[in-house]
């Protein structure tokens, strides 16, 4: 048996040079402290909060997110990832890849509310996905998702709580998140499909 | 001691007629000089420069190469009870096709060949067949049990003539019963064909040449020494009974130096060789492909240079197919369950050409020597192997050196599959064989076969 | 892309880490209140064994139902003898049933490389008579990693009949494609034919003598003991248990001086334990020991083994010769 080259970094595919920006690094943390206010909004306050990010690049999307909300509230906001390989619908469409650890904070999901944060919303199917995880892991009293971008073509009935950024594509184009903590630096660019 | 046999086929006497004429034109006579063969009445006629007689069958044999017919000392033609493996017929027409007037049809049948009505059937099969001398060989023991002595005498005695003996697939593993049946055979000068093979050292679970291969690949091993060890002791044995041993399916370069040592000494000891052990390694085994499974096992490099030298020097007298069919549904099993063996009577001489002749090492005349002449004096058969003269019996092979034939093993006459050659190309090729003055087999279209006769 | 494990040379480092990684996440899925995930709905696993083992299939029971596969087993046993059906004809039998997984145990060194080439469906080798057991060679693997990290460099020292273990055919590979040195340990009659050469080319050492190798520069950071078969005292090659323990057992007193040369050995032995022959009672217990962590480890790797081979695209969607 055979295994395919691991995701990060070898196979990234690289970034076109034609790409544009989309965000930079100050719209990303622009973004995500947004997004940080807006849950404590709807949560009043970040009692019971859970944030779990979706492998690879949801995780310090979400790290990010609960230091947002931390930094605000003054109390620790727990931390974590769920890795949702196992459950995805479309495993037979591509190569198999090795599945990602799931890593549940301590106080666990019962009755929390728990915010899933990946970087961009598109199918759907991802955050499906996520969902039946969530559904073994225990029951949350809610269940959020805040995304860094939404490019939309939604294949399911499921829609963001919260949006860094919407961006209009094409399904021909591609989006490009990158964060420092696993690219080096900030950016969200696109690339591919006809220019605008 | 052998006359009676064949005699049915020598269809009246008398003066050359040429309605059953045969002339074989431009023939190499065991590789050297051309001259034209004139066959009839099951003899050769005349030998020279010669003209057609009015109504003969002409074979033009220009660039070929005419041996007398080979004779393989080593058959498994399965009948009597594994009709669908093989059956005197299938197997007679794969040793035409493959060169050979005489095979000897080895005695692990079902029954066992151990009686003389046996080995009378065997004849009389091959006899009804009639495309190849088939020579029974009988049993050492009865039921092949290694226990006691089978009817050695009576098979002797019989229409079969019986002179070659062998427990075949089994050894025959009791110093005293080999020692018996060596004295025993001496009044009737027999001999023992020897499947050497210590059943202590190597069991019949044993598969694989022991060593690297067999360890990686957790294989039962098959111990070159199982070999050997036996070899010693009836080298031993024939020196003190005075009697002959043959020592089948030679496979180490242990056992070559035990056969050189006791030639030296004077031992009444033949050895034969099959062509996959001149030509095939155990490395071969290493995807668990039962074709290749065989006993004795294919050995490394260092045998088979071994045993290529001692063919050479003479110390092993000559090259026999053992010749080993099965059915497909024997050999489709996990590699240590499926039955030994793999056929070979239509690819033995392709093998000794590639192999021996090409490469210089040995000359048509030596082929005819270690796969005729050698053979027929083992057995003891006094019409095959036979000088390419006036007055002898027309059992002929004509070889096309220069053709190149691709194994296919689909187009096999034997009724089995279990070809290790398949897809395999050799250089030098059946062309023609006469099997007491007619056609068993050729490649020419032009030329009526006696199959082709008797199917009229 | 080959859809079948047969051997543990099947597998690069790549493929062993990628399978370790995904063990790890299925070890996770184990410790959870809701052992199931649904990664292998709708797919049929058949644990096709030719030979009685509890303990690997049960393994694969519990690896192909907790990822949701249809999980069968079919006991073979004695349809193997060249009397019966051949093993073709049954293997082609159970493929045509389209199932997406064949799982076998044969006691016949090569079946399951014979029955891959016969099938559609993957062939996952779950031991073939005394050849290999690439999944016991991976869960050794990820027990070991779990416990002392990479491998590399590490010394692992395998004792016992090795002519006779699949586990260490498969280990030494294993091993070695993970950077580890082994060394071998057994009594001359117990060393596979060949070994000398086949330890010279594939890289691992070779010993008659185990405490020379306990005692030796190279210490030791886990010993792999293997079962010993009384069986084998009638084949000659041993002559009684007493001598075989004093010779070639991991008795108490071994394991003290393997702790005091390295405090972290471990000792791993891939049952069932002939206590008392070649592995002592209190050391089968020992806090060294991660024999019931490699149990415990079976059920998860089993389950990456079944992931990496039957999630991703199934072999006939893929057109003629495409990589994935």
């Amino acid at each position: 048996m055979t295994c395919p080259e691991p995701t990060a970094p070898a196979t990234v595919p690289q970034i076109p040079p034609d790409a544009r920006d989309v965000m930079v690094a100050d719209d990303i943390s622009r973004a995500l402290r947004r997004i940080g206010h807006e849950i404590i909004e709807r949560n009043k306050g970040a009692a019971d909060l859970v944030v779990l990010g979706i492998p690879s690049r949801g995780v310090p999307l979400a790290e990010r997110l609960a230091a947002a909300i931390s930094q605000v509230e003054g109390i620790d906001v727990p931390v974590g990832q769920l890795d949702v390989t196992l459950y995805r619908d479309d495993l037979r469409r591509q190569p198999t890849r090795a599945a990602g650890r799931t890593d549940i904070p301590a106080g666990g999901i019962d009755d929390k509310v728990v915010v899933l944060v990946d970087d961009v919303l598109y199918s759907g199917r991802t955050i499906r996905a996520a969902l039946d995880a969530l559904a073994e892991l225990g029951r949350p009293r809610a269940v959020r998702l805040a995304v860094l971008v939404d490019r939309g073509h939604r294949e399911l009935p499921i829609r963001a709580d919260h949006v860094g950024k919407n961006l209009p594509t094409s399904r021909e184009e591609r989006v490009h998140v990158r964060l420092a903590e696993v690219d080096g630096a900030d950016a969200v660019r696109i690339s591919g499909g006809e220019r605008r | 001691m052998t006359a009676a046999r064949g005699d049915h086929l020598t269809e009246g006497q008398g003066t050359t007629n040429g309605m059953n004429a045969l002339l074989i034109t431009g023939a190499r006579l065991l590789g050297r000089d051309a001259a034209d063969i004139l066959v009839a009445d099951g003899r050769i006629v005349e030998v020279g420069s010669l003209e057609a007689p009015q109504g003969a069958r002409v074979i033009d044999a220009d660039g070929l190469v005419a041996l007398p017919g080979l004779v393989d000392l080593h058959t498994h033609l399965r009948e009597p009870g594994r009709e669908d493996a093989e059956t005197i017929a299938s197997g007679s027409e794969a040793a035409a096709a493959g060169g050979f007037t005489a095979v000897f049809a080895m005695a692990n049948t079902s029954p066992v060949t151990d009686t003389a009505e046996a080995a009378e059937r065997v004849l009389d099969l091959g006899r009804a067949c009639g495309l190849v001398d088939v020579v029974p060989v009988g049993a050492v023991t009865a039921g092949l049990g290694g226990e006691r002595l089978a009817e050695l005498g009576l098979m002797a005695r019989s229409r079969a003539g019986v002179r070659v003996f062998s427990d075949d697939g089994r050894c025959v593993a009791d110093g005293r019963i080999m020692r018996r049946a060596l004295e025993y055979i001496k009044p009737f000068g027999g001999v023992i064909s020897q499947h050497a093979q210590d059943p202590r050292l190597a069991d019949s679970s044993a598969c694989c040449h022991e060593g690297e291969v067999s360890g990686r690949l957790g294989l039962p091993g098959w111990p070159g020494v199982a070999e050997e060890a036996i070899v010693a002791r009836d080298v031993m044995l024939a020196r003190h009974t005075g009697s002959r041993v043959h020592v089948a399916h030679v496979s180490t370069a242990g056992t070559v130096e035990v056969i050189r040592w006791a030639k030296a000494q004077g031992i009444a000891v033949t050895a034969e060789v099959t062509p996959h052990h001149l030509a095939l390694t155990t490395d071969l085994l290493v995807g668990y492909d039962p074709v290749y499974k065989v006993n004795p096992p294919l050995r490394p490099s260092d045998d088979v240079e071994a045993l290529r030298e001692a063919l050479v020097d003479g110390t092993i007298d000559v090259v026999a197919t053992d010749h080993a069919p099965h059915a497909r549904h024997d050999k489709e099993h996990a590699f240590v369950d499926a039955a030994f063996g793999m056929v070979g009577l239509e690819t033995a001489l392709p093998v000794v050409s590639e192999l021996l002749v090409r490469s210089g090492r040995l000359d048509w005349a030596d082929v005819a020597r270690i796969m005729s002449v050698g053979p027929a004096r083992i057995g003891g058969l006094t019409d095959h192997g036979r000088p390419l003269a006036v007055g002898e019996p027309a059992n002929l092979t004509l070889v096309d050196p220069d053709r190149a034939l691709t194994v296919d093993a689909a187009a096999s006459r034997s009724r089995s599959r279990n070809n290790p050659w398949h897809g395999r190309t050799f250089t030098g090729a059946v062309h023609t064989t006469i099997h007491r003055g007619r056609v068993s087999h050729t490649v020419d279209a032009t030329t009526r076969t006696a199959e082709a006769e008797y199917a009229q | 892309m080959t859809r079948h494990l047969i051997s543990s040379a099947d597998l690069t480092r790549h493929d062993v880490e990628s399978i370790l990684a995904t063990a790890e996440s299925m070890h996770d899925v184990q410790r959870r209140e809701v052992k199931k995930v649904p990664t292998l709905r709708g797919r049929t696993v058949i644990n096709f064994f030719f030979e009685d083992s509890t303990r690997t299939r049960s393994s694969f029971e519990i690896a192909g139902k907790w990822m949701s596969a249809d999980t069968i087993n079919l006991s073979a046993k004695g349809s193997s003898t060249s009397k019966g059906e051949s093993l073709r004809d049954t293997a082609m039998t159970v493929d045509a049933m389209a199932v997406d997984a064949l799982v076998i145990r044969h006691n016949a060194s090569g079946a399951a490389r014979q029955v891959s080439q016969w099938v559609r469906c993957s062939v996952i080798n779950a031991g073939d008579g005394t050849h290999e057991h690439p999944t016991q060679a991976l869960l050794d693997a990820y027990t070991l990693r779990s416990r002392m990290g990479r491998l590399d460099g590490k010394h692992v020292v395998i004792v016992g009949d090795l002519t006779h273990s699949r586990v260490f055919r498969s280990n030494v590979i294993t091993l070695k494609t993970l950077g580890a040195r082994v060394t071998v340990v057994a009594p001359p009659t117990l060393m596979p034919a060949g070994v000398t050469a086949w330890s010279e080319t594939d890289g691992f050492a070779t010993s008659w003598d185990l405490d020379a190798v306990i005692d030796g520069d190279d210490a030791v950071d886990a010993m792999m003991m293997l079962r010993v078969q009384r069986e084998r005292m009638s084949g000659g090659y041993f002559p009684t248990a007493r001598e075989y323990t004093v010779g070639y057992g991991l008795t108490r007193e071994r394991l003290e001086r393997l702790v005091r040369r390295n405090p972290d050995v471990l000792v791993m032995h891939p049952g069932p334990m002939n206590r008392g022959l070649e592995i002592a009672a209190e050391v089968a217990d020992a806090p060294q020991s991660v024999v019931l962590d490699q149990v415990s480890a079976g059920v998860a790797v089993r389950m990456a083994v079944l992931y990496h081979l039957l999630a991703g695209e199934s072999a006939e969607q893929l057109p003629e010769g495409a990589q994935a």
